[in-house]
């Protein structure tokens, strides 16, 4: 077993995978040169050369299209946006190219690429960096959407993305990037759809992903000195999505709570609400609530920003409230 | 210069191409009113010279990719009639397993990468395919067709300047049809020479009409020699005129009777069929359009009687592996 930071893990996954296989190679805006936005791809200009380790000009649509090209016709790329925000730019790239190409052509052709970078709020970046982009590609069949919480995860899931014969995407977090965590020397793949339960509990279910899984803990942690044992789903993958894991531990505390950072309207937490109260109806207790960004673009005041960003207090509360539903 | 015999054997074999998309174009538009066909349809008649000339100038491995009005380039590359037509149809023995339709034509085995209905979205994706060859060393070239209507959009732009950038292996190739679906080029570029953008790029650029697919053919292949030798990306404008509207749904009320009586004197079809009757005897380039002819038959009779796709092929299609839900 070793510490790794985040970014660490997600550099090991890249470099083992590259070692593997040398069709798979880092493309993005200041990967090399630079050394990485955020030194996710510390070293790796010097360690794979230039052929593998690509600068690109800002141009999303266009390096994201040059993946898509080339994943086509036998190349593992992996794509990184310096941060998803800008993936907006390459949307039709991955939504009409990437997502699309494997049936439109009857089969003939896969797509094995991955895109990655970080992913939803960091800290007062304001209103166009501050996007969760996952609720708008974790609806598009023919994607595949994981975002990990843990270190461990974070490379076990971008291992298994870049070996995967379909598009998937990596949703990182910058404000996880440094965290340290234990990884086990053996860590190969994680498979893409395995939830895991982070926390056992009895009372409640919380089903977060990404930073969202450590304010599900930090929420657990305030509910457990009043006596609410949360259980926690930290889901890892979006799409496909361990439905299966999710029913066992409703099955288990008849309540839910899902946190996600990303606006309220539609998204994972519609999803999983939906799925959840199709196939577990009987089990539930109290209406499955909601927990995710207020429905107004991100404020840079530090303040509001908290606000409207989705805090332990807030997944505490809505706990305390499905919990009251059930007990009254 | 060409050898005589070689050049007569040549155009006669270009031509049959050209007649093949032409009649068999004509044939798609005559399912489409009676329903066979369903969508969007659009039609190359009129352009055939440019895919017909562009694809002789490549080797069998090098691959192409264009835009929805696609059905010129399928052929020229090598797709049978009969699962083009199939496709058209819906059917499952298309190209596409009926998947796709007119405007998503793939054929892997003819290195035909599509088909693409976002314009100009196929750009930086065709300039991947040649990053592709490029990385491996293949030395495969990619033909890129588009139209004048997809050179505004960034995708063109992004596309060609990174082929520039990194020097890919591939002929970027605007078929300027004069009209952005009906919209004149002079309302929508505000410089008329497309070949010119090349030069921001820094790449070689030509510019030339399609009236001779034989001249076709030589042009491209020198931006294909470039492509192939010195990994150097080209931009190549062909001048060429579409006969029928942007879509079936298209009267063409926005060009005059006039201007496209004009145009088809220059009808590259025609053309070529004149200069043949030159080298070839009629009996000779009768029974080769009687041969055309019994193809598409074939291929319509082949269409028309193949079944429909399945519901169950569409998860397997959408992933490779277990359906992500």
């Amino acid at each position: 077993m070793k510490q790794l930071r985040f970014r660490e893990a997600l550099r090991e996954a890249m470099i083992e995978e590259m070692e593997r296989d040398d069709r798979v190679f880092l493309m993005g805006e200041e990967v090399g040169h630079y050394n990485g936005a955020y030194k996710v791809s510390e070293g790796l200009l010097d360690k794979f050369g230039e052929k593998r380790v690509i600068d690109t000009p800002i141009a999303e649509g266009g390096f994201a299209g040059i993946g898509v090209g080339a994943a086509i016709v036998g190349l593992r790329p992996i794509v990184e946006f310096m941060t998803w925000n800008f993936s907006a730019i390459a949307f039709d790239q991955i939504l009409n190219g990437a997502a699309k190409v494997r049936q439109m052509s009857g089969g003939q052709l896969n797509c094995p690429i991955v895109f990655r970078g970080p992913n939803a709020s960091a800290r007062q970046v304001g209103s166009q960096h501050s996007h969760a982009m996952e609720h708008f590609y974790a609806t598009i069949p023919g994607l595949k959407v994981v975002a990990p919480a843990f270190p461990a995860d974070a490379k076990g899931l971008l291992k298994a993305a870049i070996r995967d014969d379909n598009p998937v995407l990596v949703m990182e977090s910058e404000t996880l990037y440094s965290i340290k965590g234990d990884v086990p020397e053996s860590l190969d793949t994680i498979p893409l759809g395995v939830a895991n339960v982070v926390r056992e509990g009895s009372d409640c279910t919380i089903v977060a992903y990404s930073r969202m899984t450590h304010v599900a803990i930090e929420a657990a942690d305030a509910l457990a000195k009043e006596n609410v044992h949360v259980e926690i789903v930290d889901l890892r993958s979006l799409r496909p999505l361990d439905e299966e894991t999710i029913l066992a531990s409703v099955h288990k505390t008849h309540r839910c709570v899902v946190v996600h950072e990303g606006w309220p309207y539609g998204g994972v937490g519609a999803e999983i609400a939906d799925r959840v109260q199709r196939s577990a109806f009987d089990d539930l207790d109290a209406p499955i609530l909601r927990v995710s960004q207020l429905d107004v673009p991100m404020p840079y005041n530090a303040k509001l920003e908290q606000r409207v960003m989705p805090q332990a207090s807030r997944v505490e509360a809505a706990v305390k409230r499905v919990m009251q539903r059930g007990a009254s | 210069m060409n050898d005589a015999s070689n050049d007569r054997s040549e155009l006669a074999q270009l031509y049959r191409q050209m007649f093949l998309i032409r009649r068999l174009e004509e044939e798609a538009a005559r399912a489409y009113a009676t329903g066979k066909i369903g969508g969007f349809l659009h039609l190359y008649i009129g352009q055939e010279a440019v895919a017909v000339g562009a694809c002789a100038a490549l080797a069998k491995d090098d691959y192409v990719v264009t835009t929805y009005r696609d059905h010129g380039i399928a052929i020229a590359k090598g797709m049978s009639p009969r699962v083009l037509m199939a496709e058209l149809y819906g059917k499952a023995t298309g190209c596409s397993q009926g998947l796709g339709g007119s405007m998503h034509l793939f054929d892997k085995d003819h290195h035909m990468l599509g088909g693409h209905a976002i314009v100009g979205g196929h750009i930086p994706l065709a300039s991947g395919v040649a990053f592709a060859s490029k990385y491996r060393g293949d030395k495969r070239v990619t033909l890129c067709f588009f139209g004048d209507g997809a050179v505004s959009i960034q995708g063109f732009h992004e596309g060609v300047s990174l082929a520039s950038l990194w020097k890919l292996p591939i002929v970027f190739i605007c078929e300027n049809n004069e009209y952005s679906m009906g919209t004149p080029l002079s309302r929508t570029v505000s410089v008329q020479d497309i070949s010119l953008k090349a030069t921001g790029y820094g790449i070689p650029h030509d510019r030339f009409f399609a009236t001779d697919v034989l001249e076709v053919k030589e042009h491209i292949a020198q931006a294909v020699k470039r492509a192939r030798d010195e990994s150097m990306p080209s931009l190549v404008e062909v001048r060429t005129y579409r006969f029928r509207g942007h879509s079936m749904s298209d009267p063409g009320k926005y060009r005059t009777a006039q201007e496209l009586e004009e145009h088809k004197k220059r009808d590259p079809l025609a053309l070529g069929k004149q200069k043949l009757e030159t080298q070839m005897d009629k009996a000779k380039l009768d029974a080769l359009e009687a041969e055309v002819e019994r193809e598409i038959e074939d291929a319509i009779k082949f269409a028309d009687e193949s079944p429909e796709p399945e519901i169950g092929i569409l998860e397997q299609t959408t992933y490779d592996g277990p359906f992500a839900s």
